[in-house]
């Protein structure tokens, strides 16, 4: 900073070498950068708020369900909750099996084998989410005398998604298989969900 | 704007000069619907819905305030605060909340009018597409809300509305499935869903106060439009809004509260569908899930894609249902006849009236069990709504002869009749 004491005039400038004015695109270096940090800074702040919005500690908590499926027999199915949503344990029939294995993979929107979707010996448990893959309603089936729609499976009214024997999408909008949670048969008759 | 002869703010007392000089907060409501503002003088009936639709967002501001203070944010409370404390307990309470829900319905009849008088007489045409686009935004923060709202009361319709609306998030390729969890803070709809639905519920009714701040100011610049589609040639044309459309808009609002109170009072529960009055249930869906009624053309739009074509349905239906809105943000380009109004377009008027018959059918196919005669009815709806816009009209436009326009606002409101007046004037000056 020039001082009356340098024997300068206020009103006169000094140019010192590497000055903006003699090279003018110095100074956007400064700029670009610092507002680089600041954008940079403005998105991190978003980062917690975003954050906030998935689910709770208290939500994943309820990660894990116990089942008794001791007393489902061939043919029936219950409806359970996991998560708060609706899960359908069913116990197939011979006959539901051999239905499901019939039908050639590759003709599948969504292409499983009922084995890919139960666990090894233990074809006959069906246990799936009970949420539709369209758009989340929950279809009939698992309850008693409940329309199983033209597969025998589940039907979902609401937009026409009717499921197979093995939980697959066979026809309508949904376009996935219902969702196999992750689960392990503790005993012969407790399943752990989760 | 205002035209040349737009009268000037003149505060009288020393009060109102005082302020004016300090925030001139009555010059600009003098402007803007005083008789600063001067318009067309022809404009029938169909140009009172703007106000209408201003009111009914000040119905439901107010009124959702007070109802808020008597709502409980959880999903084990909200129901019984809605239908035990509000309806029954709280004073005037049962008011309040039918007055907020009919009121929904209300302001929705107010702004598709608003709407189709926009696209009848070519509102959203220049100078004013920035009108027309603003409305858009106007009407999707409107339907965002009205969609949070009615999850509130977290009955059975609410619940699973709040499933299926969010499941459409999962369509998207992906990351769906992660973002439907991420707006609903769980795997299905509840506490936190509840919660940031109502945060929301509260905050966007004042984003839509600003941007319909942002509507009336680009309104403004213009001036409005009126039913002949032509320009303003003069003063004689025009009339201060004050006093002569905030009459005409007093009478207008006067023959919408009897309508609304006539709801509210007789068929409070008429547009609204029993299954709410049932508690949320996340273990059994309604037989039947339906919007409420002024979703219903959107929601058969979703409904008509039934089969995978290279995207999965569930994918088409919901860009489907998004773009049909999406779609009149591009109308004010699609259109390119130099004619406003539908009243001299006879080619265009046709194709109008097709598409609300149109509209009609595919509220009615929205509204009905998803049936294979309702399946294909909205289909061809659907089919034909994106065809009005993106190949009827713009064909119209090029093709179509429209008749004679008028020379001015004033000969077309006269006639012959203002013509001889206006010579007599001249041969008497």
């Amino acid at each position: 900073m020039a001082t009356l004491e340098d024997g300068v005039s206020p009103t006169q400038t000094i140019v010192p070498p590497g000055d903006p004015i003699e090279n003018p695109r110095r100074r956007d270096y400064l700029k670009i950068a610092a507002v680089s940090v600041a954008g940079v800074g403005a998105g991190v702040v978003v980062l917690p708020l975003i954050n906030s919005m998935n689910p709770s500690a208290d939500v994943l908590a309820l990660s894990t369900t116990e089942l008794d499926v001791s007393a489902i027999e061939p043919g029936q199915a219950i409806k359970a909750s996991f998560r708060k949503q609706p899960l359908f344990v069913r116990n197939l029939t011979p006959a539901e099996i051999a239905e499901a294995d019939k039908v050639p993979v590759s003709s599948l929107r969504d292409p499983q084998t009922l084995e890919e979707r139960t666990k090894e010996g233990k074809t006959n448990w069906l246990i799936t989410l009970g949420v539709c893959t369209h758009l989340g309603c929950v279809p009939l089936g698992a309850g008693e005398g409940e329309n199983r729609g033209p597969f025998g499976g589940y039907f979902c009214p609401c937009h026409g998604s009717a499921y197979d024997t093995a939980g697959r999408i066979r026809q309508g909008p949904a376009p996935k298989n219902l969702e196999v949670p992750n689960y392990a048969f503790t005993s012969d008759t407790v399943v752990v969900v989760g | 704007m205002s035209f040349p002869w737009a009268r000037h703010y003149e505060p009288k007392t020393p009060l109102t000069q005082w302020i004016d000089s300090r925030l001139p907060l009555p010059r600009f409501v003098y402007n803007a619907v005083g008789a600063g503002y001067p318009v067309p003088r022809n404009l029938n009936y169909f140009w009172n819905f703007g106000v209408l639709a201003g009111l009914c967002l000040v119905i439901q501001i107010v009124t959702g305030i007070v109802l808020a203070m008597h709502f409980h944010t959880s999903a084990v409370g909200a129901f019984e605060s809605v239908n035990g404390g509000i309806m029954r307990d709280v004073n005037a309470g049962w008011f309040l909340r039918f007055a907020h829900a009919n009121g929904a319905s209300m302001f929705l009849l107010v702004v598709y009018i608003h709407i189709f008088r926009g696209l009848y007489y070519g509102s959203y045409k220049a100078p004013r597409e920035m009108i027309w686009l603003i409305g858009v935004v106007i009407f999707l923060l409107i339907m965002a809300t009205a969609f949070m709202g009615y999850v509130l009361p977290w009955g059975q319709m609410s619940f699973w509305g709040a499933q299926v609306i969010t499941g459409f998030f999962s369509a998207i390729p992906v990351v769906g499935e992660w973002v439907r969890v991420w707006l609903l803070g769980g795997y299905a709809p509840d506490d936190a869903a509840l919660n940031r639905f109502f945060s929301l519920h509260y905050l966007l009714p004042f984003v839509i106060a600003g941007a319909v701040i942002l509507h009336i100011w680009a309104l403004h610049i213009p001036g409005s439009g009126n039913p002949t589609g032509v320009e303003v040639k003069g003063e004689q044309d025009t009339v201060p809004f004050h006093p002569y459309y905030t009459a005409k808009d007093g009478f207008g609002v006067g023959v919408f509260l009897i309508l609304f109170s006539t709801l509210i009072f007789f068929f409070p529960d008429y547009l609204g569908h029993p299954d709410n009055y049932i508690p949320a249930n996340p273990l059994s869906t309604p037989a039947h899930i339906v919007p409420e009624w002024y979703f219903w053309p959107f929601y058969a739009i979703l409904r008509a894609f039934t089969a995978d074509f290279i995207l999965p349905a569930k994918l088409w239906g919901v860009v489907a249902m998004f773009g049909s809105i999406i779609l009149l943000f591009f109308l004010p380009w699609l259109d390119k006849s130099p004619v406003r109004s539908a009243n001299f377009r006879p080619g265009y008027r046709i194709a109008f009236w097709i598409l609300v018959l149109d509209v009609l059918v595919l509220g009615y196919c929205g509204g009905s069990a998803a049936t294979p005669g309702v399946v294909i009815a909205s289909q061809l709806c659907a089919a034909y709504y994106f065809a009005h816009f993106l190949i009827v009209v713009p064909i119209i436009s090029r093709l179509e002869r429209p008749k004679p326009l008028p020379n001015s606002i004033t000969e077309a409101v006269l006639g012959d009749h203002g013509g001889s007046r206006m010579t007599e004037t001249a041969l008497r000056a």
